[in-house]
């Protein structure tokens, strides 16, 4: 696969701070891609340094093969990007705003006035393409900035924490839309999040970034087996009684690495592989009456916590 | 080509856009209505006194339609003063949130996302705004001429027109310079309130204390009376050189050079020097010539507040809000 964002040893420093610490990073056409991490990780920074918007301390930044820090105008007409809480001229309807950008992107009044029209048409906005943007809500701004995004017909798209303060339904909707429209029309995505589980919803991968350095990176999957080696697979059981001899013969599962029990009848089992159907049979051929039983994928939450746990523990020492 | 197939260039989009803007602001319309206050007000006041005004010499009367502008019959102001104490609001007023109101709005980084260089937004902002002023300088300022026509009754002599023309071209010169000492504040300044606050503190420090200031330092430097004619002279060459360290002293010793072709020189005169002077009116020329170096002092002034925006504003980080 071809990469089309590709940073090499990028760091940006703002005096004694490192906000971006020797990244290296590859995202590759069509996908999309998360950059998951919590507040101040870097995420807004290193999306400025591809956009040329901020200049590297050191390292470098290509976007479909152009040097981002040395020619922003040629990428600018490539990537499309939203910025976290984008604002609007208010004073303007989302119509008005929209020429504007469209005009700045080298359209002619025509051109721009169909493109404006149906672009407000695709993200939901056709009805407000006439209301002050001032009176937009905060899901219809978000919209609406995705559609000002999409105006140059960018190759790669930016989204910087693009569902920052919408309600769940918001939220869907508009993931929804990202993932419809860098199918339909082949771009590449890329957005940050602090968000964990909004991320896994639409991401081809992910990469995990804290404090100005990129810590695992793949599918959430991998993620998890990379950060949890083979133990990925947690299922939760919850039975009558234990017989004699049940505990042990789970233990010999094949996949089983270890098993919690618990007072109260519940077992934790960690596995590495998906071997629920048969340790629910062998709960139920030893006589006892299995009462729960969930099957549980790490999820980034456990990887996210995992790593601040371990992080805690660090600065204890 | 109709006007709709046409690709402009995205700097003249932002100037597009910046002019829409002031038009469809209420600030614009106060300070619109406040020169045209100024302008029927002086008019009234030059009508009301321009008769006493007409100097008793021949020679002067042809410069009668001039004094238009700079006769007052101490009630209201003269239009020249008007101007050169109106002329820094106006800037101010049209350029104090160029820069940090877009970056509350949280519309700069949106902007800079575009495929434009960082300084057409600075240089499209100073462009429109002085666009707008320059449109409403010289239709204010041919309004004045045209109902001083029809009240007086003399048209302007070709020097006359020229001398107001060139008069209206360094009021807009003036604001110019306010203009962009005000975007050079609303780059620094992350509210538009302190950038305001912070041109109009430069305004009233400049047109209140700065006179004293140097009103005080000119005492403390006097040459004992012991001194020779030379030595008083040279320190009121001083305390002049000092005082047009003032943008609006410039502006205004330029307009009263221009518009008043009868006074011959800025500095102090010897008596040798006016001896055997015929009292005519310097020609066009030799008044361009007398205030040239305080044209290019203002543009100069100018010049440098609009370097030093660019250079702070190249330099800032584009966050959002």
């Amino acid at each position: 696969m071809e990469p089309i964002i590709e940073l090499n040893e990028l760091t940006k420093q703002y005096g004694e701070q490192t906000a971006v610490d020797r990244l290296t990073l590859n995202v590759n056409r069509g996908e999309i891609f998360g950059l998951l991490g919590p507040n101040g990780a870097g995420k807004s920074t290193t999306i400025l340094m591809m956009l040329g918007l901020a200049e590297p301390t050191s390292g470098t930044v290509t976007v479909c093969g152009i040097d981002s820090t040395r020619q922003p105008i040629h990428v600018k007409r490539k990537v499309g990007y939203l910025p976290d809480d984008v604002g609007f001229y208010e004073e303007l309807t989302g119509t008005e705003n929209l020429l504007y950008t469209a005009r700045l992107n080298g359209f002619s009044r025509k051109e721009a006035v169909s493109r404006v029209e149906y672009l407000l048409d695709r993200v939901g906005l056709g009805e407000a393409a006439h209301k002050k943007a001032g009176a937009y809500s905060r899901g219809m701004r978000q919209r609406l900035g995705l559609a000002e995004v999409l105006i140059k017909q960018p190759e790669v798209i930016i989204l910087d924490e693009p569902t920052l303060g919408l309600d769940p339904e918001g939220v869907r909707e508009l993931l929804q839309l990202i993932r419809q429209l860098s199918r339909d029309e082949g771009m590449t995505v890329l957005l940050s999040s602090h968000h964990l589980h909004q991320v896994q919803q639409i991401c081809d991968r992910v990469g995990l970034f804290v404090a100005g350095r990129l810590l695992a990176q793949g599918d959430v999957h991998s993620l998890s087996q990379q950060l949890f080696q083979e133990e990925s697979i947690v299922i939760e059981v919850q039975v009558n009684h234990f017989p004699g001899g049940l505990l042990d013969a789970l233990q010999q599962v094949d996949g089983v690495s270890r098993i919690e029990t618990h007072d109260d009848g519940r077992l934790v089992i960690h596995c590495t592989q998906h071997v629920t159907s048969e340790i629910s049979r062998m709960i139920v051929e030893s006589g006892t009456s299995l009462l729960h039983l969930t099957q549980r994928q790490y999820g980034l939450d456990e990887i996210y916590h995992r790593y601040f746990e371990g992080r805690e523990a660090d600065e204890k020492r | 080509m109709r006007s709709d197939d046409k690709r402009l260039h995205p700097f003249w989009v932002i100037v597009q856009k910046e002019v829409a803007d002031h038009l469809n602001s209420w600030r614009f319309y106060i300070l619109l209505l406040l020169l045209v206050l100024t302008c029927f007000g002086s008019l009234y006041t030059a009508m009301m006194s321009i008769r006493d005004a007409a100097p008793s010499e021949d020679a002067l009367v042809s410069h009668l339609f001039l004094k238009l502008f700079t006769v007052s019959d101490g009630t209201l102001p003269a239009f020249m003063t008007f101007i050169s104490f109106l002329g820094p609001l106006l800037g101010i007023g049209m350029g104090f949130d160029a820069i940090n109101s877009e970056r509350t709005k949280g519309t700069l980084s949106r902007l800079l996302a575009q495929p434009i260089h960082r300084d057409y937004v600075l240089h499209a902002k100073f462009v429109a705004a002085l666009f707008v002023i320059s449109v409403m300088f010289f239709a204010l300022g041919f309004l004045v001429m045209g109902l001083g026509l029809l009240m007086l009754g003399i048209p302007p002599s070709p020097e006359e027109f020229w001398r107001m023309v060139i008069f209206l071209l360094l009021s807009i010169c003036y604001v110019a310079f306010w203009l962009n000492l005000a975007i050079l504040f609303s780059v620094r300044f992350r509210q538009a309130a302190t950038s305001a606050l912070a041109s109009i503190a430069v305004w009233i420090f400049f047109s209140v204390f700065f006179t004293m200031i140097v009103r005080l330092i000119a005492a403390a430097t006097l040459p004992t009376q012991a001194a020779d004619m030379n030595g008083w002279l040279s320190h009121q060459q001083f305390v002049q050189i000092l005082l047009r360290f003032s943008p609006s002293q410039l502006f205004s010793e330029a307009t009263t050079i221009m518009l008043t072709p009868s006074i011959r020189s800025l500095g102090p005169l010897t008596m040798e020097q006016i001896y055997g002077a015929i009292p005519s009116p310097l020609p066009l020329g030799q008044s361009v010539l007398l205030i040239w170096p305080h044209i290019i002092g203002l543009i100069a002034a100018t010049t440098v507040c609009f370097g030093l925006s660019y250079l702070l504003f190249m330099r800032q980080e584009v966050r959002s809000r």
